[in-house]
């Protein structure tokens, strides 16, 4: 498949010129070839600050095959009062007697007046009746606001906000209003997917009534994502939350109950370059424990048994990389995951002295 | 220490929500491991489902063959053909993790110490892990091996394993015929369970394929109509464009009826006829299928002649360039009597669908590649258009397409623009590329996880097999005894045989291809 592109761009343009656009080069390709077809799955906007404007654009770009149909970029510009903007209508020539398929990417830089009636800019250059997913990651939580009645779904990276106690208030201030898909939440996925895995085999899945120790590792800026992952075992295992306390190692100390039971819980940082987790060790009172850890070509698992023995050994899998995690935000648009939300009500149990303090 | 009352023993209650489902710790056993299939689809499959992370944490791999390797000779050749095949280009970690503890047994399939030598190096890798791994033995081999492999494992007490489960997953062609289906069948089931028995057919884990049950069963636009009282017939097509493509000593045997038609096809057939079953459990759903392929009654063989037609292509022109007959293909006997090209009218004898014809047709060297499912409804009561000139009115067709795109097309009448009431057909067009983002997963990736994981939905059950060699038997047989007509043939490049036709019911014609 070779690929082309359709491109039109206008200074002090409106939303209506921009969808004028949009449909007359639909139309013309569409003329061009009938074998051309435009990608309806999903509305993407995205809210970033100018500077960064090619950043973003880059990182979209890579996240391959799960990019969104119709893009919609807005990059606030200080001082700007009118719009401009530019329609990238990109396409591959189908082989094989198949169809091509038409992305649509709309870059429409903004002022930070824009903000609050965002809604009146982008609505008429939205392709219908798909789920939009509004991504906003330089903050302009004003604009996400204006958008609320478009939006399906909100992206958001817990671990990028200043705290994860801020990072946990948004999601579920945002949370009443659209579906939240949290890439810090998806930074755990492998994770929650190994622990399932290693405590399903029946001579296994008792000790998850014996846990007596969760110590979750982290990089220094992703004690979201390690809340998350605590967040999600006590939901899952119905464990009472109580609020963890800071300790002497910038990580956080505290206990759950297991129904009458203590978990002692740590949430470790550690210094490592890619984001997200570093490794997970779940222990039993028994002598049982199961450690995870991030490693080449997957995760370095090492088991302790109570008879005193031990294992080594690698769990395969390539990591994903942040394009990978995007691209899966992108993705779980359209699926919905009953888990997220009594994590995130979990963790945010575990800030909860915090959040009282703020009030 | 207490019990948490949240965590019940028999559930895991860390699997909700999670896309991928847990596997459990496995060591799998390809024998046929230095095979073509082992090399182009198994192993890259396997590496695939590595660096996804979707492997169970322990996995052990094993290959048998007769080939004399090393294991570190076959590790060599296994990770060539990872780089060479694999849909995604090979983390060198991840493939390091997943090659370096392959272990290889080379001897013939039916050499007990073989399996003596295997029984050694499952109990090592039990021995190393500290648990129990599941045990799942795949046959990948030439067919006459399978009632070997089967009898020498259960010889072996390879068959059962108190700690784990032990599976066995049997690649196609499952028999050559009805007769030697059931024999399989019975020494298969001498040594295991049925429960344990994964007959693979890689086309019913194709994304289309499953796509067929939710296109039924997850609209209610299409059931009210989807019988016989509003259904007039049903087309399948599987056409290639290729030929035999070297593959002369299987397609020698085998032929176009049991290349495709036995399996693929009918699959096909049974997925979009069958009623809805209440659950997709195995069972369930199986239950289902071969419920539809026993009301599929078979031919007389006196009377395959009115109800099936067989080819063979000739010289002829595909894409601009020439192509040879099938007679003169590398390794083709010149006298060949083998079918390269099938097509069957059939019926199913229940209230849904009695009397609703199916043509099934499929060949090598046609016009084009295309597999397509075309349901053609019957025409309006009264045509109120045709005082005004309408000839344009067709009846309604919903077409499933497979290959090359997968997709839905509903054909309708539709207003030509103008003063009068005219119509012509028009096409309302879904292409299942323009709505997803996903790629669709290899075939067999998914479903050797699915083996892995115990979970036979998309594989055949004994009595499905039995089943759908019952209704192809019969044709078989005729053609067999008939060493005297001379075989049709069809240009390379072409329709196919224009004897088609004379399957087709009145109003009735095959789709251009």
């Amino acid at each position: 498949m070779s690929p082309g592109e359709d491109l039109w761009t206008e200074r002090d343009t409106n939303p209506d010129a921009i969808e004028d656009a949009l449909r007359e080069l639909l139309h013309e390709r569409h003329a061009e070839n009938e074998t051309l077809a435009p990608a309806r799955v999903l509305n993407l906007i995205v809210v970033v600050d100018r500077d960064w404007k090619g950043e973003v654009s880059n990182r979209l770009q890579r996240v391959g095959r799960y990019h969104a149909s119709r893009t919609v970029l807005c990059a606030v510009e200080e001082g700007r009062t009118t719009l401009d903007a530019r329609v990238v209508m990109a396409y591959d020539e189908p082989g094989d007697g198949g169809i091509g398929l038409i992305r649509e990417q709309v870059e429409i830089d903004i002022g930070p007046e824009h903000l609050s009636r965002l809604q009146t800019i982008v609505d008429p250059v939205l392709a219908r009746e798909l789920p939009t997913m509004v991504w906003s990651p330089h903050g302009h939580d004003e604009a996400v606001d204006a958008l609320a009645e478009l939006t399906d779904v909100v992206l958001l990276d817990s671990d990028e906000q200043p705290s994860a106690v801020e990072a946990f208030e948004r999601a579920r201030h945002i949370s009443r209003s659209a579906y939240v898909v949290d890439l810090a939440w998806l930074r755990t996925t492998p994770w929650r997917e190994r622990l399932a895995a290693s405590f399903d085999p029946p001579y296994r899945r008792a000790a998850l009534a014996e846990i007596a120790t969760v110590a979750v590792r982290h990089r220094a800026n992703a004690a979201a994502s390690a809340l998350l992952l605590v967040g999600w075992l006590s939901s899952r295992l119905g464990w009472q939350v109580t609020a963890l306390g800071n300790n002497d190692d910038d990580g956080l100390d505290g206990e759950a109950d297991a129904d009458g039971r203590d978990v002692a819980l740590k949430i470790e940082p550690v210094s490592q370059e890619v984001p997200g987790l570093a490794g997970v060790t779940i222990a039993s009172g028994e002598g049982f424990s199961l450690s995870l850890d991030r490693g080449p070509g997957g995760l370095h698992a090492h088991v302790h048994r109570p008879d005193g023995s031990e294992s080594e050994w690698r769990v395969l899998g390539a990591s994903r990389g942040e394009a990978g995690i995007l691209g899966e935000g992108v993705r779980q648009a359209l699926l919905r995951d009953p888990t997220y939300a009594p994590a995130l009500q979990a963790a945010r149990g575990f800030c909860a002295v915090v959040l009282k303090e703020r009030r | 220490m207490a019990t948490a009352q949240a965590v019940a023993p028999e559930t895991n209650p860390l699997v909700p929500g999670l896309e991928r489902m847990p596997v459990h710790p496995t060591a799998m056993t390809i024998f046929g491991a230095t095979g073509d299939l082992a090399h182009r689809k198994l192993l890259p499959a396997l590496y695939n489902l590595a660096h996804e992370g979707t492997l169970p944490e322990r996995f052990e791999l094993i290959g048998v063959a007769r080939s004399e390797y090393s294991d570190e000779a076959f590790r060599d050749e296994a990770r060539s053909s990872i780089e060479r095949f694999s849909r995604t280009k090979p983390d060198p970690d991840v493939l390091d993790g997943l090659i370096s503890s392959i272990r290889y047994i080379p001897g013939s399939f039916d050499d007990a110490q073989v399996y003596e030598k295997l029984e050694q190096v499952l109990s090592e890798m039990r021995e190393e892990a500290g648990q129990p791994l599941n045990r799942v033995f795949y046959l990948s081999t030439a067919p006459q091996f399978f009632p070997v492999i089967a009898q020498a494992l259960g010889d072996a007490g390879l068959a059962k394993f108190e700690e784990a489960q032990t599976r066995i997953v049997i690649e196609k062609p499952f028999g050559s015929d009805l007769d030697s289906a059931r024999k399989l069948n019975t020494t298969v089931l001498e040594v295991f369970d049925e429960s344990q028995v994964y007959r693979i057919d890689h086309y019913l884990g194709k994304e289309t394929v499953q796509n067929l049950l939710a296109f039924r069963f997850a609209n209610a636009l299409f059931e009210p109509v989807w019988n016989r009282n509003y259904i007039d017939y049903v087309q399948i097509t599987a056409a290639e464009d290729i030929g035999i493509e070297g593959r002369a000593g299987y397609y020698e045997h085998a032929g176009a009826l049991r290349d495709l038609v036995q399996n693929h096809m009918l699959q096909l057939l049974a997925l979009l006829t069958i009623e809805p079953p209440a659950s997709f459990e195995a069972n369930r759903l199986r239950n289902e299928k071969v419920k539809l392929l026993e009301a599929i009654l078979p031919p007389k063989v006196r009377d395959v002649r009115s109800m099936a037609v067989r080819a063979q292509y000739e010289q002829g022109v595909v894409g601009g360039n020439q192509a040879a007959p099938y007679r003169e293909e590398e390794g083709v006997d010149p006298h060949s009597r083998t079918e390269t090209y099938a097509a069957l009218r059939l019926e199913i004898s229940n209230w849904r669908w009695a009397g609703v014809p199916f043509y099934l047709r499929t060949g090598k060297r046609l016009a084009q590649k295309l597999t397509e499912i075309v349901v053609t409804l019957k025409p309006v009561p009264h045509l109120a258009f045709q005082s005004q000139g309408s000839v344009g009115v067709l009846p309604n067709q919903v077409t499933l397409m497979v290959q090359p795109d997968e997709g839905v097309s509903v054909s309708l009448g539709a207003k030509i623009p103008g003063p009068q009431l005219r119509i012509r057909p028009v096409n309302m067009e879904f292409h299942y590329g323009t709505s997803f983002m996903s790629q669709s997963p290899e075939a067999y990736e998914r479903l050797i996880l699915d083996a892995m994981r115990g979970d036979a939905t998309l594989f055949t059950r004994n009595d499905e097999i039995e089943a759908l060699w019952g209704i192809i038997d019969p044709i078989l047989t005729a053609w067999h005894r008939d060493t005297r007509s001379p075989i049709r043939l069809y240009p390379a490049g072409s329709q196919g045989p224009a004897a088609a036709n004379s399957l087709l019911r009145p109003g009735h014609a095959w789709r251009r291809l």
